[in-house]
């Protein structure tokens, strides 16, 4: 056990620590500041963006930007849904893969394009080489860039005075794609190769084991494609079980470097925002108070999961090594619950053991980090998700002691309480709606002579795969209680339907917020104010996310994980 | 610089803008699907072949005699006592197309098929409950897991001993010398890898007595 936090602290602090400099790094890159390494990747911007034809000096207002952003993404999408719907024809297909039906289609390339990565389909057999390549691996760098432009516009609106512009899209996905993801990728990649990961045109391997039986082994252009997965916050794996399989995964080693790329962008996206707003103590606020519920979280889990199953137990087996069901022996349940954890507050979603296997309440945590969906949260979108969480703490604080709510100098008023108020609402009411929606459907179509339809376990667990299916969705994660049959119309529309909203309304909202920000002067702070970069205000936002994030889903936790968790105990 | 926000924007102005926004998004998609999906695989690719050239094609193990039997990274089905048997597979072992159980901790057929291995393996083994770790009795994340627990391995050191007419100890000091520690100390899980012990025991102690003669180009 001792041995087991003392793993996990090692990696959270090397995560940390690197992220520092990572933030610093993506502020220069994107305030044209000098960097080592833009001798190799300005010339790329540069290619890119007169290919393109877009001017580097044009600006953008928020409409003009918040446009740009979403026809790019709808072009994005109708593109990689025609790759889909006819990869059987396609070249690079050495496994024969059929085209993805219509529904399936929606839902992959909806999952892909809005970073969400939920898969209804299981990689080495659903998609072919091409797709990989030009669908998947193309909406990993894309789409992780989008949401880091969309968080950068952001700061810049937060950081602004009386500013008419917050940048210009296509130079800062750009940027954010060959200059930030890029090389981050390629030595993710290089790491993940070294440790076993393949990376191959060669089909299928055809062996004989030494028991003589034929068995056929999947690879492909995997290497490529794990890199950015981690790294964008996307968690689209490449085969169906994603990182639990040996070939994403190899070795403890590419786990360590594989759970540093989910959470390194995330955290040094709120160091950039120090940096962006000229306040490094905003943003060690800020950053404070996620690990504050993050360090929680993952304390807990490893020890849920430490604990094993009691059930097991009762029939003699040694549980010391934890609960094992869905997990790696090279792992071991410390580095799975750290990953389980990691995975579902970034919105990566990627997975090192099967979630729907975890102990209930080791299974409740995951959860908690998506209803959350903003402690570090997705590459951009989660440090606007805390901003929404910011202004609302300001705004409560403001209340308390009866001034006019301010932020970094700027006052927050009714338009800017409205559009925080419909990003934050929109979360729940998707979830709770879309799991109240599927409960009916379930329990109205499903055929009593196949008692559980779409569901792998009963009783409560069963309702927590749907309660997490929607979860998932809406908080674009990707990861899934995978028991669950959602390969069917009804899962692919519904969801593939939440993924598209989720993504964009906590997009366009905040966006038209920052544009608002932007154009306030920036006054001193008075004595009067509560200034956002102390501690007293660090603890009203933890107690705001807490309570305003977490309470309204404490009754379909008790539902689902706890009233489980009260069973098998 | 350009404002393209001034709310009197004309309608022609807006439609040419449009147009002009269309091109723009259609082009960016083309040529990073061109840069992203094709130019930065062929680099890894190029990487991989150059420094990784066994991993990169998925880490095969291949034998003199009998050519590629396995991949190092890929656990494959193993019901003969003479060999050691990975951890059960949700799956049975389809490299082709992976997965867990994906059973809830207190789903009854997860608890069934834990007992129904739990028995097994006491049957075949002749070892109590209190010897099997808990790896043995549970499905892997994705049905493929290379490895087993070295208690695990321990748990198999008789039935393969008395299998291949050997004498434990030696069968043991294999495990022993298979045993993966955890990296730097620390991070993972003491393992041994049970296709590379099999290939071990194979090579080191030759081809089990009970092997089916049926076997003719692994028995030359």
């Amino acid at each position: 056990m001792v041995a087991d936090y003392f793993a996990v602290a090692v990696v959270v602090i090397f995560t940390i620590a690197t992220s520092l400099p990572i933030g610093r790094y993506i502020f220069r890159v994107f305030t044209d500041q000098r960097t080592w390494l833009d001798p190799v990747l300005v010339p790329i911007e540069r290619l890119v963006l007169s290919a393109i034809g877009v001017d580097a000096t044009a600006q953008q207002g928020w409409k003009a930007y918040a446009r740009s952003l979403l026809i790019s993404n709808v072009i994005m999408w109708l593109v990689t849904f025609l790759v889909v719907s006819v990869q059987h024809a396609l070249p690079l297909n050495p496994d024969g893969v059929a085209s993805m039906e219509p529904t399936l289609a929606f839902n992959t390339v909806s999952s892909f394009t809005t970073n969400t990565d939920l898969q209804h389909y299981s990689g080495e057999t659903g998609l072919s080489y091409l797709s990989q390549m030009a669908v998947v691996t193309f909406l990993q760098f894309v789409t992780a860039a989008t949401g880091v432009a969309a968080g950068i516009a952001v700061m810049r609106g937060l950081a602004g005075h009386r500013l008419a512009t917050l940048g210009n899209f296509y130079v800062d996905l750009t940027r954010a794609t060959f200059r930030v993801f890029l090389p981050l990728a390629l030595l993710v990649s290089i790491v993940a190769l070294s440790q076993g990961t393949p990376m191959t045109f060669d089909g299928a391997a055809q062996v004989t084991t030494l028991e003589g039986e034929a068995q056929t082994i999947a690879r492909g252009v995997t290497a490529a494609v794990v890199s950015i997965k981690q790294l964008g916050t996307n968690g689209g794996g490449y085969f169906g079980p994603n990182s639990a399989h040996p070939y994403e995964n190899p070795t403890p080693l590419s786990n360590l470097v594989e759970t540093w790329a989910i959470l390194v962008i995330p955290m040094a996206m709120v160091w950039t925002l120090g940096h962006m707003v000229r306040r490094r103590r905003f943003a060690l606020v800020i950053f404070t108070t996620m690990l504050a519920i993050y360090i929680p979280m993952v304390v807990a889990d490893v020890a849920f999961e430490a604990l094993g199953n009691p059930a097991i137990a009762a029939m003699g087996v040694d549980q010391s090594a934890g609960s094992m069901e869905g997990k790696e022996v090279r792992f071991g349940s410390a580095l799975s619950a750290l990953w389980a954890v990691s995975t579902t507050v970034t919105s990566n979603g990627s997975v090192n053991a099967m979630h729907d296997s975890l102990t209930p309440l080791g299974g409740l945590v995951p959860m908690v980090g998506m209803w959350l969906n903003t402690v570090f949260g997705g590459v951009g979108v989660g440090v606007i998700n805390m901003l929404i969480f910011v202004i609302v703490a300001v705004f409560i604080a403001g209340m308390m002691i009866g001034r006019t709510p301010e932020l970094l100098g700027k006052k927050v008023e009714g338009r800017e309480m409205k559009l925080a108020s419909l990003a934050m609402l929109w979360h729940p009411l998707a979830i709770l709606a879309g799991t109240a929606f599927a409960c009916y459907v379930w329990t109205t179509t499903a055929d009593p002579s196949t008692a559980l339809a779409w569901l792998k376990n009963p009783g409560p667990h069963g309702f927590s795969e749907m309660l997490y299916e929607f979860t998932s969705a809406t908080a674009n994660n990707g990861s899934g209680f995978e028991g669950l049959g959602d390969n069917t119309p009804f899962w692919n529309l519904s969801t593939g339907l939440v993924m598209l909203f989720s993504r964009y309304i906590p997009i366009m909202a905040p966006l038209a917020l920052a544009g608002s920000l932007a154009a306030k002067p920036a006054a001193p702070e008075t004595a009067g104010s509560l200034p956002a970069d102390s501690a007293t205000f660090g603890f009203t936002l933890w107690a705001v996310m807490v309570i305003l994030g977490l309470l309204m889903f404490m009754p379909v936790a008790v539902l689902g994980p706890i009233a489980e968790h009260l069973a098998v105990r | 610089m350009r404002a393209n926000d001034s709310a009197g924007a004309k309608a022609p102005a807006h439609e040419k803008n449009m147009v002009r926004e269309l091109r723009t998004g259609i082009l960016f998609t083309l040529v990073s699907m061109a840069l992203l999906g094709g130019v930065y695989h062929g680099i890894v690719w190029a990487i991989g072949q150059v420094a990784f050239s066994e991993q990169a094609e998925g880490s095969l193990i291949r034998d003199a005699k009998r050519g590629v039997v396995g991949s190092r990274l890929i656990a494959q089905p193993f019901s003969r006592p003479e060999y050691f048997h990975p951890r059960p597979s949700a799956v049975n072992y389809d490299a082709a197309a992976t997965g867990g159980a994906n059973y809830g901790p207190s789903n009854p057929n997860h608890l069934t098929a834990v007992r129904e291995q739990l028995s097994h393996l006491i049957a075949i083994n002749h070892v109590p409950a209190s010897q099997v770790p808990s790896d043995m009795v549970t499905a892997s994340g994705a049905g493929l897991d290379p490895h087993i627990s070295p208690d695990g391995a321990d748990m198999q050191v008789a039935r393969i001993a008395t299998a291949r007419e050997v004498s434990p100890a030696r069968v043991r000091d294999l495990v022993q010398s298979h045993i993966e520690r955890p990296t730097s100390g620390f991070l993972g899980r003491p393992r041994v890898n049970v296709l590379e012990l099999n290939v071990a025991l194979d090579a080191v102690l030759g081809l089990a007595p009970s092997r089916t003669p049926t076997r003719e180009s692994t028995t030359q």
